[in-house]
């Protein structure tokens, strides 16, 4: 390669920055290049993230095939509606961010402000479900740990505690079995819902700064890679829940 | 300390150490012979073809498909039948014969308590006669151990929580180590003993010197009546519970439709996990032992159900876990004691 | 011609001063650079470790240190050579330094996430720091369960979160190499084209990205385990502690090599330069890393053969293990028959790549031992396996990792270091790297189990050795401390190519523009080529 290389000046003149859109990054020799490489490095992050959320999808299913009766019981304590809701409440929210893509793309800014909005106030609608589900959890003592009482007779969980809640902390707890294994369903579903919040939350931070640029009129159809990519993280996320969801919720539902 | 005569090997003692230290030995040849080979190579093109002066490069030459062919195809036979020696002399290892005597191994921090089905118990120490297979079943009280006898080229480990085996026939009398081999804490490199391997007669003398206790599985009887567990598996089947005769190495078909096959895992798992395998057209009221019974007494339970299926042998521990018992608590009732 | 050479006037050394123009940088040389101060500190740190070890080992029972003390020693010599010594040495010093002008690139993809990854470095390492001066952590590198979960009580939170947020550090590097390689390449430059040192880092980051993640979330686990009482690993709670075991190697397997083949791409660019001849098979040296990558992420349970998985599993495992074996040795002989009608100079680079043949030959070799199934059940856990993985860790990536540095050297800095002095070093290197580790093959054999602080007496000359081939060893890696330092102001000016060597990296001013290029090259020639004009350009001593 030594004595076959020739220099191209690729800009065809002088190297002047007039020629230069002005969300180009100096290491990039077009607007193309800059995108093509945001995109690619994003979809290389969701890949991490799919082998990151994977570990524990592989012990959830390894435990699952083990211990299915537990894990059933388990399952059927979690209140099937308010995860429904938040399903289609995650699933409204990718519907507004795609909205708001589209609308960064056809240069709207009001559009594409709104829509971003949208989208954070159902992100939040979400995390506002969980903080409730988790509340109840910690009522009936299904937090693991030292404080884990898996009652004997145990009444579905609909979220509010009332009567069938007070009952079933003062049913004793179950014989050995139940008590562990059901323990370890529980571990999981905070550790993977968890992780998934933290997700959430840091989607819903990301939104903030990118609602933030779209309202200073940072974006328009020449450059909007940012709220793609912000785009493509919250799918991802939504996609991780309509995982979760029915691995977690909707174990042995039909009895 | 060597077979041949150099300090390299420890004794050969097991009836399979031969064919590891035989198949080690194949090994390091095909390994020196390549490190020879690629070794002397670069040296002798380093010498031959040295720089002899400031504007020399060397000759342009892509490539030779036959010879990546040939450095690809060549290894990978080797590797075959490294392979396959290997996992043949791994089937020999991982297979105790029917008639192998049958010793407990519990690992804990940081001492290996051993126990006879005669009833004898040793820490750190274990006699075993020499000339017959003897199989371990081994587990661990607290953390992952690791049960290795070098000279018998064998190790295994002890996980909390399961059985898990290993067999050795003992081919020469002596002393030989016993080391721990999965780093458990403070004092792992303390987790050390000898096997001592004794002529036959010689072994049947230390048995005899004895224990009050009577043999394991006398110990297990004991304890079954203890715990009430007569009061349910009675032997005529019609208890709440199976009978327990001549159940062992036999197939069972569970509650839920599968079926698993009768052996130390799944005796031990019923005991702690009672729920977890029910036998089909039994009611799920077996109270689970968890932090009940101590991995010692379960393995003298365990001894004591397999002398009620005389003609069995069982296989190996199977893979699903059950949890360890208590914290160790390795006190036995003296005879005639309630519990 | 060498009295008149001096230092270009413009250079990403002196584009700015002070310590915000190094901290806020977005330039992949200046975060190279720091890189290598931080990866040298922490090299340092874990030797002092291996240097405790060794001292303890050279009489048989444990009276140099309390065994607690020693426990801690060998498990922070491991946590720090791996996660934050040996993962980034190569890539995040001289891959972040050459990749961009070995392809004709100005920066990586993201030079923000580049600083980015340098920062968690350092944030991985506080916390590291944290639980060495809060008393340390005993579990062994390995952290298994139960006992890291229950019964250790020392500060696994800590280094274990330090672990995990190092990793996050390789895997933003990872993707950074990726993008890079992918969408910045100059005109011209096709992917067979490409410099060999690239594709090995190129694959280096695929397993960076899909392995390193899996551990990450396996220390979540052990973390909610230890700090919340979760129960996912506790037997006695139903949970399997094997379940660690197989999460955990399924990263720290191909976290091998990761390792490794970063050290193998620099082979290829010493070997080809210092014989000044075209790699022989280039095109099987580049699929042969993608091939190491693809196959390191279906072996792990060979480091589970006495872990109470079944017979099968056991079978599938061993058979898969020789299948990495192949395309290392594919790549020795491609070397070797590199040199073959080559022109070989012994600069110290050759040196280092003459060792690095010896050394990795060795550790692969002894790879064979262990995913022989009959020999592993012996020699599991024994100093075998302690002997195996040094002689690819520190024979291979870390002499990998001088070597490419040595090479380098005169790019980074401008200037020459003393020739005789590094010879020196790296024969040093070489004798002691052998005296300390062919004898734990011998102790491993004769059943010393590792992680052990006390032993038999007759295991103890073997000992002995290998402690006094620890001390030459360390000598050994304290010179080019003191060699490079000095070259600083004192070592000879470089010029652009002084080794005479192929590559876009070499078109280049010593040290490069911070934007690396005035004009973006276009290539038209294949990689590797060596005229004799350029070679007497060379002004190598």
């Amino acid at each position: 390669m030594s004595n076959a290389v020739a220099h191209a000046d690729v800009h065809g003149g002088a190297h002047g920055h007039a020629a230069h859109h002005p969300k180009l990054q100096h290491h990039f020799e077009t607007m193309e290049q800059q995108k093509e490489a945001s995109t690619l490095g994003m979809w290389v992050f969701l890949l991490t993230e799919v082998l990151f959320f994977g570990g524990l999808f592989f012990a959830y299913m390894l435990y699952r095939i083990w211990y299915f009766d537990a894990f059933a019981e388990a399952s059927r304590s979690l209140g099937i509606g308010l995860g429904a809701f938040n399903t289609a409440v995650l699933i409204g929210s990718s519907l507004t961010m795609a909205l708001a893509v589209r609308a960064a793309q056809t240069s709207e800014r009001k559009a594409t402000v709104t829509w971003l909005i949208l989208t954070i106030v159902l992100g939040c609608v979400f995390l506002g479900v969980k903080v409730v589900e988790y509340a109840d959890k910690f009522e009936h003592h299904h937090v693991p740990g030292a404080h884990y009482i898996w009652a004997a007779e145990h009444a579905p969980g609909e979220g509010s505690a009332g009567a069938a809640a007070s009952e079933a902390e003062h049913a004793a707890p179950a014989g050995g079995d139940l008590q562990r294994l059901t323990q370890i369903f529980f571990s999981l579903y905070f550790t993977m819902t968890g992780l998934h919040a933290l997700h959430m939350i840091v989607g819903v931070g990301i939104m903030g700064v990118i609602t933030w640029m779209a309202y200073k009129g940072r974006f328009d159809s020449s450059y909007y890679t940012p709220v793609e990519m912000a785009g493509l993280y919250w799918h991802f996320v939504d996609l991780v829940w309509i995982f979760l969801f029915p691995l977690l919720y909707l174990v042995e539902r039909h009895t | 300390m060597g077979s041949y005569g150099i300090p390299l090997f420890p004794e050969q003692a097991s009836s399979f150490a031969a064919n590891v230290d035989a198949l080690y030995i194949f090994i390091v040849s095909v390994s020196a012979f390549f490190a020879l080979a690629v070794t002397i190579a670069v040296v002798a093109f380093g010498i031959i073809y040295r720089r002899k002066h400031d504007g020399e490069v060397g000759a342009r030459i892509e490539g030779n498909l036959p010879l990546e062919l040939l450095w690809s195809i060549i290894p990978t036979m080797i590797s075959m039948v490294m392979f396959g020696w290997g996992a043949s002399a791994y089937f020999e290892m991982r297979t105790p014969p029917a008639e192998a005597l049958q010793i407990y191994a519990v690992g804990k921090q940081w001492m290996w308590k051993f126990q006879h089905l005669e009833g004898q118990r040793e820490i750190n120490e274990l006699h075993v006669p020499v000339g017959r297979p003897i199989k371990v079943t081994i587990t661990s009280e607290d953390v992952i151990h690791s049960l290795y006898f070098p000279s018998f080229r064998t190790k295994m480990d002890a996980i909390p929580g399961r059985y898990t085996q290993l067999w050795f026939e003992p081919t020469k009398t002596g002393t030989y180590h016993i080391f721990c081999t999965e780093y458990c804490g403070t004092n792992h490199s303390g987790m050390i003993g000898s096997v001592v391997v004794m002529e036959p007669a010689a072994y049947q003398a230390w048995l005899a010197g004895g224990t009050t206790e009577g043999t394991l599985a006398q110990r297990g009887e004991r304890l079954f009546t203890d715990l009430a567990c007569n009061t349910c598996h009675l032997d005529t089947g019609k208890g709440r519970g199976p009978s327990l005769q001549n159940i062992v190495g036999k197939p069972v078909e569970l509650a839920d439709g599968t079926t698993t096959t009768v052996d130390e895992g799944y005796l031990r798992e019923s005991i702690i996990n009672s729920q977890a395998k029910i036998v089909k057209g039994y009611q799920p009221l077996m109270p689970a032992f968890q932090g009940l019974v101590s991995e010692d007494n379960l393995v003298a339970l365990v001894e004591y159900i397999k002398t009620l299926s005389p003609t069995a042998t069982t296989t190996q521990a199977p893979a699903a876990p059950a949890p360890p018992a208590t914290a160790p608590t390795t006190n036995t009732p003296p005879v005639g004691e309630k519990k | 011609m060498l009295d008149t050479l001096k230092l270009p006037e413009r250079h990403y050394l002196n584009n700015g001063h002070g310590l915000k123009s190094w901290l806020l940088t977005k330039d992949h040389k200046r975060i190279a650079i720091m890189y290598l101060i931080s990866i040298s500190v922490m090299f340092l740190l874990g030797g002092l470790f291996a240097g405790g070890v060794r001292l303890e080992l050279m009489t048989p029972q444990g009276d140099l240190f309390l065994a607690d003390t020693y426990n801690k020693y060998f498990t922070m010599h491991g946590v720090v050579m791996v996660f934050f010594f040996l993962i980034p040495s190569t890539p995040a010093v001289l891959g972040n330094f050459l990749i961009p002008p070995m392809i004709g690139a100005k920066d990586l993809a993201f030079p923000r996430i580049n600083l980015l990854s340098l920062y968690i470095y350092w944030l991985g390492a506080a916390f590291f720091f944290y639980a060495l001066f809060s008393g340390g952590v005993d579990t062994g590198w390995t952290f298994y369960t139960p006992f890291s979960s229950f019964a250790s009580n020392t500060n696994v939170i800590p280094t274990a979160l330090g672990a995990f947020i190092s990793g996050f550090s390789s895997i933003l590097t990872g993707l950074n190499f990726i993008v890079t390689i992918h969408r910045m390449r100059a005109p011209g430059l096709t992917w067979f084209r490409l410099p060999l040192f690239v594709w090995a880092h190129y694959a280096t980051s695929l397993i960076q990205v899909l392995g390193t993640p899996v551990v990450a979330i396996t220390i979540i686990m052990v973390f909610v385990e230890r700090a919340f009482g979760f129960g996912i690993f506790d037997p006695s709670r139903g949970g399997d502690p094997v379940l660690f075991q197989h999460l955990f190697w399924f990263y720290s397997h191909p976290a091998v090599y990761i390792m490794i083949l970063p050290a193998l791409g620099v082979m290829s660019e010493l070997v080809s330069t210092f014989s000044r001849k075209t790699i022989f098979g280039y095109s099987f040296v580049a699929f042969s890393s993608l091939a190491i990558a693809v196959f390191g992420f279906i072996v792990w349970a060979h480091h589970m053969f006495v872990a109470g998985i079944s017979t099968y599993s056991a079978l599938v495992f061993s058979f898969l293990s020789f299948s990495v074996a192949i395309p290392s040795a594919v790549k020795v002989f491609n070397w070797s028959a590199t040199l073959y009608k080559g022109s070989i100079s012994f600069e110290t680079p050759m040196l280092y790549a003459y060792g690095f043949f010896g050394l990795f030959l060795i550790g692969g070799l002894t790879g064979l031992f262990l995913a022989t199934l009959g020999t592993d059940i012996h020699l599991h856990d024994t100093y075998f396996v302690v002997a195996h993985f040094h002689y690819i860790m520190v024979g291979g990536a870390i002499m990998g990792y001088l070597g490419g540095l040595h090479f380098w050297w005169p790019k980074l800095v401008g200037r020459m270091y003393s020739e005789f002095a590094s010879r020196i070093s790296a024969i040093l290197v070489f004798v002691g790297f052998n005296l300390t580790f062919f004898p734990q093959f011998v102790l491993g054999y004769m059943g010393m189990p590792r992680r052990y602080h006390a032993y038999p007496d007759e295991f103890q000359v073997l000992n002995v050795m290998s402690s006094a081939g620890a001390g030459v060893l360390g000598i050994g890696y304290m010179l080019p401390v003191i060699y490079f330092l000095w070259s600083l102001k004192r070592g000879e000016v470089a010029g652009p190519n002084p080794w005479g060597a192929s590559g876009l990296e070499w078109q280049t001013q010593s040290p490069p523009l911070t934007e690396n290029f005035t004009e973006q090259p276009v290539v038209h020639g294949e990689p590797y080529e060596y005229t004799p004009h350029v070679a007497r350009e060379a002004n190598l001593v």
